[in-house]
């Protein structure tokens, strides 16, 4: 694989970031990334690995709704191909997010609390232990939500005060917080990466 | 908090959190609304984010009079109604309804010359809160004078409250026009036109660096239809405030979410036209052209 088809979810939110940032780890790995933004259907079937920005989870899953891409992402992921999704991109992608205003994707299989840390004021910035990491992650958290169930199979990468906040089930990996807002490539490694990864996109 | 988390390596309010709000909220519809009925509409139609202000500009300007930030109660019962960001506005250099806004949750506080200004010659130092704030500016001196402050967002002036979308194109127009002149000057003309334009040489060197604003920049004032919303993404805006435009148009529901559905659709004609047809009339408006200079709000807090 020399070339990445890397979708970035691009009905709103925080995608020039995302895409930055994917292209520099696939640089890392001697792997060019062809970005492709998702604004409308039939896009995503030609994608070897998707990304779901953050942003404002109720906009993005009543976007992707409309467009008709929401079904086009759940087979990406029956196929087993790769996903990053963080903050936003978390929510949308979660079993649940115990709130009728956002319609999620159901391709990991946890609960999330939106905005259980409370608002703006309260976002925050930390070291943050992950799971395979030797050093901790700078971990950028923005009226970030908590996952709070999870399913058989979940591996949980990453707590905070007891509660996931990084998770991987089969192709996805999601997280509470923002690993594109900043230079640090390693959980772009983990999710797109590492053996695990590259087994699945086999 | 926690027991284990070490709460000295927590930051909380830091460039980096502040400037992370503002790149949520890119590629989205962030509405006026005055109440948390309002606010309700503009979540189902699918803002990012709702400002709260006590009248909609269409309507101070009709009123006249002082215009303040809006009542804390009201605000309130907006944080309370929805699930997404709530921004508030306060008058230019009025550092105390900025703190009021701050100490009450509002996620962002817009320091805005759509409400009359506190302060004659200074604007709020925004980099003593822990909030994000936006500011409006109408050419790229303005904009960075406003980072150098502290600002984490930049939104076009255009001229709020008339539903006219001239003055936004103008001021986005002439924030590019001065990017791509800087990109193409040497250190020492920078440092010139740094001093020319009394903007601060530091941002102006980073701006011409990286070909943009350091900071999210957005459209607004006067823009009232889907059309006017993909104009301005279409001038490479990184998304869109609606103040009047939603809650003055004949059926708010469908504007805003035609508007929601522009933004992500600007490039795309066909579809364009699809959201576009029937969704009842826009805001009246009144034109910017031949509006006598004492009457905009845009001059005010440079």
């Amino acid at each position: 694989m020399t070339t990445l088809r890397a979708g970035v979810v691009a009905v709103q939110g925080d995608v020039s970031e995302h895409a930055d940032a994917v292209e520099r780890a696939a640089a890392a790995h001697g792997v060019d990334a062809e970005i492709v933004e998702i604004r409308s259907d039939g896009l995503v079937p030609d994608c070897d690995v998707l990304l779901m920005p953050g942003g404002e989870s109720t906009t993005i899953s009543r976007l992707l709704e409309r467009e008709g891409i929401d079904d086009e992402i759940r087979a990406h992921v029956e196929a087993g191909k790769p996903v990053l999704a963080t903050c936003a991109g978390l929510i949308v992608a979660s079993r649940d997010a115990k709130d009728d205003r956002v319609t999620t994707l159901d391709l990991l299989d946890v609960t999330v609390d939106r905005n259980a840390f409370g608002r703006q004021v309260d976002s925050f910035e930390a070291p943050l232990d992950v799971s395979g990491l030797d050093s901790p992650f700078p971990a950028v958290f923005i009226r970030a939500p908590l996952i709070d169930e999870v399913g058989e199979g979940v591996e949980v990468l990453a707590e905070w005060d007891g509660n996931p906040v990084a998770v991987r089930d089969g192709p996805v990996v999601g997280t509470s917080f923002h690993p594109e807002l900043t230079p640090d490539s390693r959980i772009h490694d983990l999710a797109f990466f590492d053996e695990l990864a590259v087994e699945a996109d086999a | 908090m926690p027991e284990e988390t070490d709460l000295e390596e927590l930051r909380r309010g830091t460039e980096l959190v502040k400037r992370g709000f503002a790149q949520m909220q890119k590629g989205g519809v962030i509405m006026d609304v005055v109440d948390a009925e309002q606010a309700k509409i503009a979540e189902e139609a699918g803002a990012v984010a709702v400002m709260a202000l006590e009248a909609v500009p269409a309507d101070i300007r009709k009123r006249g009079g002082v215009s303040r930030m809006a009542d804390p109660e009201t605000v309130k019962e907006i944080i309370d109604a929805v699930s997404i960001p709530v921004m508030g506005k306060a008058r230019i250099g009025h550092y105390t309804e900025a703190q009021i806004l701050e100490s009450i949750g509002v996620d962002m506080i817009d320091e805005s010359e759509v409400l009359t200004p506190a302060d004659n010659d200074y604007h709020i130092d925004k980099r003593e809160f822990t909030s994000p704030f936006v500011c409006g500016a109408r050419n790229l001196p303005e904009a960075l004078r406003r980072i150098n402050e502290g600002a984490a967002m930049i939104r076009t002036k255009g001229e709020a409250g008339t539903g006219d979308v001239n003055q936004a194109v103008t001021h986005q127009r002439t924030i590019k026009h001065q990017i791509r002149t800087l990109t193409g000057l040497n250190f020492d003309e920078r440092e010139k036109w740094a001093r020319e334009h009394e903007a601060p040489a530091e941002l102006v060197h980073e701006t011409a660096e990286m070909g943009r604003l350091p900071v999210v920049n957005f459209a607004a004032g006067g823009i009232a239809t889907p059309a006017d919303a993909a104009l301005m993404m279409y001038h490479e805006c990184d998304g869109i405030f609606v103040g009047s435009g939603i809650f003055g148009a004949e059926d708010p529901e469908q504007m805003g979410e035609a508007i929601v559905e522009a933004v992500n659709n600007w490039d795309d004609p066909d579809t364009l036209a699809d959201i576009a047809s029937g969704i009842g009339k826009g805001m009246k408006g009144e034109a910017n052209v031949g509006m006598a200079d004492e009457d905009k709000l845009q001059g005010r807090g440079v």
